[in-house]
């Protein structure tokens, strides 16, 4: 057997659920410097079944929140102006539309460089209180947070101003049980709609709880306080639907679902475009052109970008991992796989990756090299199984 | 039938004749996961002392199996392709990975018995 571990000499960071981590028996590793459980005893396929069946508490307290007020906030600006000032800060680095949030809402988006490419993919919610507006709540990737942070502050200088909530641990709850699970603790989120936030209050503890996720089945993103985060996970897996789930299912249940890790399948030299992921910039942004590296993220929506992310599905058993090379029919390169592997609910192995454009049609016959055989594949359409978020016919 | 020896490397091998059966051992299924995907070398194929054997892949990770002694492939482990999860249930029975046919009893002499290999893990922490 191959060792596969290495040794990190850097000290970790932990999460204040470090202690119930080894109490359920984790297996931890090292990811983005914090010490995290990347499976406990029932094993990674076991943890993916049982969140798309049931329900699945996930320690996500190692991503970066942040709170970003317009200047001049809580000093007499208020209402939709005071949002429109933030707003109209934030879309100075992201491609979104910010200024058009509801109040509660949340949205995908997006930090851009000067040449396109993707700093991070956050989110970004607009409180529903009236006394909030003005303000936005940010959640940024753990292994950016401290970069994104400073870019963040850096640019939006004298337009509003950042301030990091480390002090504030999140969880996620994910899975069909969790709208039911939910309602026996806090029966106001029950009645989130998709990708909306509000502020509860849960035995005098002040709670930010989101309904969204990032395996592809309904669910919420619950912040709260570090003291208070132990008691609250602990009442969340009392219920006989909800199992800890680690790292590991989190990866293999957000391929099934399509969505991207940053880092990896998308980074710094991919655009929106390329990444697939140009539905986040929607009409007006395209039309102002005001985002950064909008000149090349425009030349691509309108003439194609050279290489594009697509899904994969190998014909076989053999899973390809992040880096498998991608040939066509002549055997010739066109790509690489980002992320790939396993997927329990799909039944099989499945990636993604970039190929050149004219290989990006679903069902394009390509191969992916694993250990230096050239195994058949088939670009496929993403995601790889139905995706359940909540859906709410809203008045 | 002879005793059960072991490798560094967490593989197994029994010698029944001159033929050797192997497969990795429960702590190394434990460390892998789930495992979801084993290749399997061709029949008739000769594998040297440290040679790639097998790539076992868990849903973490594909690993690779060095042939823990040199001989020729006489039989597979047909059985893992339709159920690889038969390592993580039974590593040290029905998930055995390969024959070997010995070229070299001797290289037996290196292996680890049970006891000595109890010790091993033991020092693994």
């Amino acid at each position: 057997m191959a060792d596969t571990h290495a040794l990190d000499t850097i000290p970790l960071k932990v999460t204040p659920l470090h202690a119930l981590h080894i109490e359920l028996g984790a297996k931890m590793v090292p990811f983005a410097g914090y010490d995290m459980p990347v499976q406990y005893p029932a094993g990674v396929l076991a943890e993916h079944l049982h969140t798309r069946k049931k329900a699945g508490l996930f320690d996500v307290s190692h991503m970066g929140q942040a709170f970003l007020r317009a200047a001049g906030y809580g000093e007499g600006l208020a209402g939709d102006a005071a949002h429109e000032k933030v707003a109209s800060a934030l879309e100075t680095i992201v491609p979104g539309d910010i200024r058009g949030l509801k109040p509660g809402q949340i949205r995908y988006t997006l930090l851009l460089n000067d040449e396109g490419g993707i700093l991070d993919d956050l989110m970004v919610t607009r409180p529903l209180s009236a006394e909030l507006q003005g303000m936005l709540v940010l959640v940024v990737n753990a292994a950016t947070k401290e970069a994104d942070f400073a870019h963040i502050a850096a640019k939006l200088a004298g337009s509003a101003t950042l301030e990091r909530a480390d002090d504030r641990a999140l969880i996620a709850l994910q899975g069909p049980a969790a709208e039911a699970v939910m309602r026996t603790l806090v029966p106001g989120a029950a009645d989130l709609g998709f990708m909306e936030m509000e502020w509860f209050d849960i035995g005098g503890v002040s709670a930010m709880i989101s309904r969204s996720g990032y395996t592809g089945e309904d669910g919420f993103e619950i912040s709260l306080p570090d003291s208070d985060v132990e008691a609250f996970a602990r009442r969340l897996l009392a219920h006989p639907d909800v199992k800890p789930i680690g790292l590991g299912a989190r990866d293999s249940l957000r391929l099934e679902a399509g969505l991207c890790l940053y880092g990896h399948d998308i980074d710094e030299t991919t655009t929106p475009i390329e990444g697939a992921l140009g539905w986040v910039i929607p009409g007006r942004r395209r039309e102002e052109a005001n985002f950064p590296g909008a000149d090349i993220i425009l030349r691509q929506i309108a003439h194609g970008a050279a290489r594009k992310r697509v899904g994969i599905l190998p014909e076989g058993k053999a899973p390809a991992r992040e880096g498998a090379v991608i040939i066509d029919a002549s055997g010739k390169g066109i790509g690489a796989v980002t992320s790939g592997g396993f997927g329990p609910t799909a039944g099989g192995p499945i990636a993604m990756g970039y190929v050149d454009a004219d290989h990006a049609a679903s069902g394009t016959e390509i191969a992916l090299m694993v250990r230096g055989v050239a195994r058949p594949a088939r670009v496929a359409p993403m995601p790889f199984i139905e995706k359940r978020f909540h859906r709410t016919d809203k008045k | 039938m002879s005793d059960i020896l072991y490798t560094d490397q967490h593989e197994w091998v029994q010698v029944d004749g001159d033929v050797a059966t192997i497969g990795i051992t429960d702590y190394a299924q434990e460390q892998l996961g789930d495992v979801v995907y084993v290749e399997l070398p061709a029949i008739g194929k000769k594998l040297a002392l440290g040679d790639e054997a097998a790539v076992v892949e868990s849903v973490k990770a594909a690993s690779e199996v060095y042939s823990p002694v040199s001989g020729t492939v006489v039989e597979v482990n047909d059985d893992l392709e339709g159920a690889p999860g038969s390592i993580n249930e039974d590593a040290m029975g029905s998930g055995w990975f390969l024959k070997l046919e010995l070229s070299d009893e001797s290289e037996l002499d290196n292996l680890m018995d049970e006891a000595a290999y109890k010790s091993f893990l033991a020092s693994l922490g």
